[in-house]
């Protein structure tokens, strides 16, 4: 379980802090989307999970134990991360950037080489045909499948995402959201995923916190958030799809004007 | 240029390239291996990167020959070392800067992509940035590699010996074949790592292992070439060795190839560190980083004893000898019988036209000409002596190398030059010599000095003690003609020398 306790982020030299007060729990095998559009401090909560920024106040604890206590390094190899710009390492082949946690986690050639190829295959790359390749031959979505074998090869249960799928294309976006939500519920992964998008959050996640100017300002189920989002900013930002599919179904029946 | 005077130059080819070889090899080595590490370095400590590539970049504005110059007083040794640290220096800045670069081009998703899977800083640094910023680094490598071959030319007049030995010789003794072999290979081997590194370039870009292997083992072996000048020196150390020194003039390598057969005659080994700087040769005998060389009276007794006044010849060599000894421990052997006396020389038509026989006669007229001399001249304390005895005023004064001195005067460049008395180009160009009768110039007879080591050592004082009082003008003089205007080496001309010494 990863709990986080009133923790606050203000940057050096920042008149106001990035985050404030977010206090979060999730629970083991949960999806939680953070939900908020950019600049509202949603990817620099994720970041204080893994300790790639530290809080100035409050405390973050993964089953019980404060993270600050251990080892970052440590810790990031214990938690999967997968991020937007992807970050495939350019002069490794497709394999070795599979392998690359396990490598740092000191894993023979042989158990690497093996679970590297288990891992691309779970993500719909055949190891014999994309194995070798390097990042730059595959398409957007073939790297973001890679990014996403890289950060399970090391059986984490807790993943970290931070908008993964937001620059591929539509049709990929929604097989690998649907081939992901698929993996996740079968190793029970406990995911923490960023996005603006509100569709993504909605059919994604079990819970949708929702940011604003670096505060949590609605919490809940997607269900319960379309009900009741209890804000303002979180019901015109839920009521967005929803106008649209109005409108789409509008012009599926062809009436209504644009 | 004929093919026994090409095949002579390439005899020598080994020894200078190999030497080349080891100086630019192990400079760039060494290069490497400091700054790729501290390009790593200041790309995260961002307050030392400013200062860092700044001093670099001053190292590299500092002339080649100046740096190699300086580095002797700041090591208080001559030859191999100062000229490696030199050139080690001057490999700095494209290394560096390329390191910088390339690190800091790192795509910064890739680095986040590295910390977040859970990398060190230290292995951020080498399995991420090192090998993705490797192509813009061995680029840099690649220019350094041209650089510190061609600076590893100048490393001559330092002592440390190079392809720069043909240049500054066959410069001088207007030995073209010389120069054209020296500046060839130089180029040559500039051409060879060049596109020796280009390979590894492209492996690295390429990511290709085995480009990468083959490129390595090429310059692995040329690297192996150039150590072979330390192990044939190991294996032949069974002699003892005298170390010869000279100036980079031509009178200096013949005399330099004098005392290497009279060493050699007594059983020596000899090691010639031919052409170089004039205070840097007094500063490598007083260091015994070389044994033997010629110096003159004058020098010593102005430049060096500091002394203005102005005495017999005698009374100079008896006293530079005494100072010599108790100052240095340095041995005058003796006066070799000749005198290279700096002597103001003019056109002899001009010297006809304007009536001119003495320094006085010049001074009237020196308002309205032009003066030319070498390198250091005007900076020495003679200069300002004869300048302020005769009240001269010259309305321009302009440098030249020696070898181009003369000409310079003969074509009307210039109208007066700082002649040498010994040097045959002063008949050949046909100018006169103006007197010097208020004696603002000192003495200057050759005379032979031994480092203090080498005066301590048997077999050496007596072994060159038979040149003392053996060479008169007129001999040396003819020795300079035949190699400035005939084309002979310097080699050749001490044999002539020798030959004519014991005809008397």
């Amino acid at each position: 379980m990863i709990k986080l306790n009133s923790v606050g982020k203000t940057f050096e030299g920042a008149a106001t802090p990035a985050v404030q007060n977010i206090s979060l729990q999730v629970a083991r095998g949960e999806f939680l989307a953070i939900l908020g559009e950019s600049g509202s401090g949603k990817t620099t909560t994720l970041k204080l999970v893994n300790r790639l920024i530290e809080p100035t106040s409050g405390t973050i604890q993964i089953d019980n134990v404060d993270i600050a206590s251990g080892d970052p390094v440590k810790l990031r190899r214990g938690i999967g991360y997968v991020f937007q710009e992807i970050g495939l390492f350019p002069h490794l082949s497709v394999r070795d950037n599979a392998g690359s946690v396990l490598r740092l986690l000191g894993q023979s050639p042989e158990q690497i080489r093996e679970r590297s190829d288990e891992m691309l295959t779970m993500v719909g790359l055949a190891p014999e045909e994309f194995g070798s390749r390097l990042p730059s031959e595959l398409s957007g979505g073939q790297r973001q499948r890679v990014g996403v074998a890289r950060a399970l090869a090391a059986r984490p249960g807790i993943m970290l995402m931070d908008e993964p799928f937001g620059a591929l294309d539509p049709i990929t976006r929604v097989t690998l959201q649907d081939q992901f939500l698929a993996i996740q519920k079968d190793l029970s992964l406990t995911v923490i995923m960023v996005t603006h998008d509100v569709n993504e959050a909605l059919l994604m996640s079990d819970r949708i916190a929702v940011m604003q100017h670096g505060s949590i300002v609605a919490e809940g189920t997607p269900a319960q958030l379309l009900s009741h989002p209890g804000h303002a900013y979180a019901e015109a930002l839920l009521s967005a799809p929803r106008k649209q599919t109005a409108k789409i179904n509008a012009l599926l029946k062809g009436e209504g004007s644009r | 240029m004929n093919l026994s005077a090409l095949s002579k130059q390439l005899m020598l080819l080994p020894d200078y390239l190999g030497h080349h070889l080891a100086l630019t090899m192990l400079a760039l080595a060494i290069g490497v291996s400091i700054c790729i590490p501290l390009g790593a370095l200041i790309t995260r400590v961002r307050i030392l990167q400013w200062p860092t590539l700044a001093a670099a970049g001053v190292l590299q504005t500092i002339p080649g020959l100046a740096l190699l110059a300086l580095m002797v007083p700041l090591l208080g040794m001559i030859g191999f070392m100062p000229a490696l640290i030199a050139l080690t220096l001057y490999s700095f800045l494209p290394i560096l800067r390329n390191t910088v670069t390339g690190i800091l081009g790192v795509d910064p998703s890739v680095r986040e992509a590295a910390r977040g899977i859970g990398m060190t800083d230290f292995q951020i640094l080498t399995q991420v940035e090192w090998p993705l910023a490797l192509p813009v680094i061995v680029a840099g490598v690649r220019t350094a590699a041209v650089w510190v071959v061609g600076t590893a030319t100048l490393a001559t007049p330092v002592g440390a010996k190079s392809l720069g030995n043909y240049i500054f010789s066959g410069l001088q003794t207007q030995n073209i074949t010389a120069v054209l072999v020296g500046c060839a290979a130089a180029a040559a081997l500039a051409i060879t790592l060049d596109q020796l590194i280009r390979w590894l370039q492209v492996a690295a870009e390429k990511r290709s292992r085995a480009r990468g292997i083959v490129g390595g083992l090429a310059l692995a072996i040329l690297m192996m070439a150039g150590l072979t000048p330390w192990l044939s020196a190991m294996s032949s150390g069974d002699r003892p060795v005298i170390t010869i020194g000279s100036k980079p003039f031509s009178e200096q390598y013949i005399l330099a190839a004098l005392l290497d057969s009279k060493a050699q005659a007594a059983g020596f080994k000899t090691h010639l560190l031919p052409g170089m700087g004039s205070m840097i040769l007094f500063e490598a005998l007083v260091s015994d980083d070389i044994d033997c060389y010629v110096d003159y009276s004058g020098t010593i007794w102005t430049n060096v004893m500091k002394r203005s006044e102005t005495k017999s010849r005698d009374t100079v060599v008896a006293e530079l000898t005494r100072w010599l000894d108790s100052a240095y421990g340095i041995l005058c052997v003796g006066a070799l019988g000749f005198e290279n006396t700096y002597a103001l020389a003019v056109r002899r038509t001009m010297a006809e036209d304007y009536g001119l026989k003495t320094l006085d006669d010049l001074a009237l007229k020196s308002p309205g000409l032009s003066m030319g001399s070498d390198y250091e001249f005007f900076q020495r304390p003679e200069w300002e002596h004869l300048k302020n005895r005769y009240g001269l005023q010259f309305q321009d004064l302009r440098t030249f190398d020696p070898s181009l001195m003369y000409r310079a005067v003969a074509e009307e460049e210039v109208d007066v030059i700082s002649a040498y008395s010994t040097d045959g180009r002063i008949i050949d160009f046909d100018l006169v010599t103006l007197k010097d009768p208020r004696q603002a110039l000192p003495p200057y007879d050759a005379v032979l000095l031994l480092s203090p080591a080498a005066s301590k050592r048997q077999g050496i004082r007596p072994a060159m003690e038979s040149l003392v009082g053996t060479i008169n003008d007129a001999l040396m003089r003819e020795a300079n003609r035949q190699v400035d205007q005939s084309g002979v080496s310097p080699d050749s001309a001490a044999r002539f020398m020798l030959l004519q010494m014991s005809d008397h």
